[in-house]
């Protein structure tokens, strides 16, 4: 391998100034970075910011935060390998963690309340219907 | 808060007291948060960055930990204001590099600061003195739950925090220490420890993070991965190998000490007498040097009380502040090093001969406790 250093205008010159040539994204991110991203179908653009994949391989960062659902299917297999694991195990905002409590209580009503109905206990069935029903209120406000 | 009493006092983490606090000069934990659906800073145009800046701002001012603090717009700081702010680690050299948009905000005894607009629209951070990570976790992890109920962060249930870069996301918390190592340095270990800790997702860098050189016999130690890990599971992760690392690194002075005792009092005699009889020090000859110095003072060759005037030195013979102190704007690095030099000789004139006789470097009892003189 030969090194050379080049000024900006000798560069272009020499036909060296391929601008896709050099992704920054793999700079940062670990070879095959920008080609994980570009395996997702088609060229995805983000309709919150306007990043493109393009510019993914450009920048090695992403636009928005949004732009982790347009991208999410290419960006798993670098996640993977970027880090211990690919789901969220950590602090969760406070907001989140009380829908998230509220969403596992709901379910565990419901199966109660069919398995309730199907044993025929009216009773026991109606008393968690009001629960869900309250809970369901909660939501709302 | 007025920018000259920042630069007036050295900060609590440099002064104040911790665990394990003389190989252990720092604890330090950051937390990348964005907006939802705001771009992030690098993608953002100068409006949508000024409008961000001013949500953020305007939250992290109203945080009960900030009501004495010092908050500025990068414009608004001098290249070697900025350059202060990092050599102090309040803000990274990303963010010194950024102009009209970006802002930061530290409270008055410099243990907490929040970035705006670097990478990410929040970088805030915690840093305190000696080994105690979970302490510091505590506090931006307090300021983060605040903050939370100002502004709308975003967060996905599976990927966690979204930061700028996919590197991040998760946690979006890099915690580090700061660890001074010169016996590991030269015993000739450090390169194999320095391997090993890199093989199991920890990063070990120079003084200033990522590239930086080492310097000083300074060594940052700090996790890689941000996802599918709670901030409690890295921070003990990391605890468990920085403790390892102070074991080696006792053990490593001991058998100095033992094996190579003339090398040792050479190289604590040398630095000695370079320091205070030297008429020009670059920055870097500076911080080796006094690291050697700092070895003694824990191998108990120098007084105790010399501890906190030696530490000082590390951070008044940086660059920008040796400026600021001369308030000087524009000085060339041969006036540095002569005013470097001249510090430092006007410091070590209250610190004795080093006295070879009391050099102790028991492994087991070198680490906690306090010998004064």
């Amino acid at each position: 391998m030969q090194k050379v250093n080049l000024c900006e205008s000798c560069s272009k010159e020499k036909g060296v100034s391929d601008p896709t040539g050099f992704a920054l994204a793999d700079l940062l991110l670990g070879l095959g970075a920008a080609q994980d991203v570009e395996k997702s179908p088609g060229t995805l653009k983000c309709t919150v910011c306007g990043f493109t994949q393009a510019d993914f391989k450009k920048t090695g960062r992403l636009g928005c935060s949004a732009c982790y659902g347009v991208f999410v299917d290419g960006l798993r297999g670098m996640l993977r390998n970027m880090h211990k694991g690919t789901t969220h195990t950590g602090k969760t905002p406070a907001g989140f963690e009380k829908s998230r409590a509220q969403g596992e209580e709901m379910r565990s009503l419901q199966e109660n309340l069919d398995q309730a109905v199907a044993a025929e206990e009216y009773e026991r069935a109606a008393d968690l219907r009001d629960k869900i029903r309250q809970i369901e209120a909660e939501l709302r406000a | 808060m007025k920018f000259s009493r920042i630069i007036a006092s050295s900060g609590e983490w440099l002064s104040g007291d911790g665990p394990h606090r003389q190989i252990v000069v720092s604890s330090r934990v950051r937390l990348a948060r964005n907006l939802r659906e705001k771009p992030f800073p690098g993608w953002a145009k100068k409006a949508e960055r000024i409008e961000v800046m001013r949500l953020v701002k305007d939250a992290v001012e109203h945080l009960p930990e900030m009501s004495e603090s010092y908050s500025e717009n990068l414009e608004a700081l001098s290249p070697l204001e900025k350059q202060v702010l990092v050599e102090r680690h309040l803000i990274s050299r990303e963010h010194a590099a950024k102009g009209v948009g970006s802002a930061v905000v530290m409270n008055e005894p410099q243990t907490l600061s929040v970035m705006i607009n670097e990478e990410d629209h929040l970088r805030m951070q915690s840093i305190c003195c000696g080994l105690q990570l979970e302490k510091v976790f505590g506090m931006i992890n307090r300021v983060d739950s605040e903050l939370e109920g100002m502004l709308d962060f975003a967060f996905d249930p599976e990927l966690g925090y979204l930061t700028a870069c996919p590197t991040n996301v998760g946690t979006g918390m890099r915690a580090s220490a700061m660890l001074h190592l010169p016996g590991l340095v030269m015993s000739e270990q450090i390169n194999k420890i320095v391997n090993s800790v890199n093989k199991i997702g920890l990063a070990v860098r120079g003084l200033h993070g990522e590239g930086t050189e080492a310097m000083g016999n300074l060594f940052q130690v700090s996790n890689q991965t941000t996802l599918g890990e709670t901030e409690e599971e890295i921070i003990g992760r990391l605890n468990r190998v920085i403790e390892q690392i102070l074991e080696h690194e006792k053990n490593a002075r001991a058998l100095l000490a033992e094996r190579k005792s003339v090398t040792l009092y050479d190289q604590i005699g040398r630095a000695y007498g370079i320091l205070a009889n030297a008429y020009s020090m670059s920055s870097k000859e500076a911080l080796n040097l006094l690291s050697v110095i700092k070895l003694g003072v824990d191998l108990r060759v120098f007084p105790e009380s010399r501890r906190f005037p030696v530490d000082e030195l590390f951070i008044e013979t940086q660059p920008a502040h040796l400026q600021k102190g001369a308030k000087v704007q524009k000085m060339s690095a041969d006036e540095r090093d002569t005013l470097r030099a001249e510090i430092i000789r006007a410091k070590l004139r209250q610190v004795p001969e080093p006295d070879i006789a009391r050099l102790h470097a028991d492994a087991a009892e070198s680490g906690e406790e306090k010998h004064d003189e």
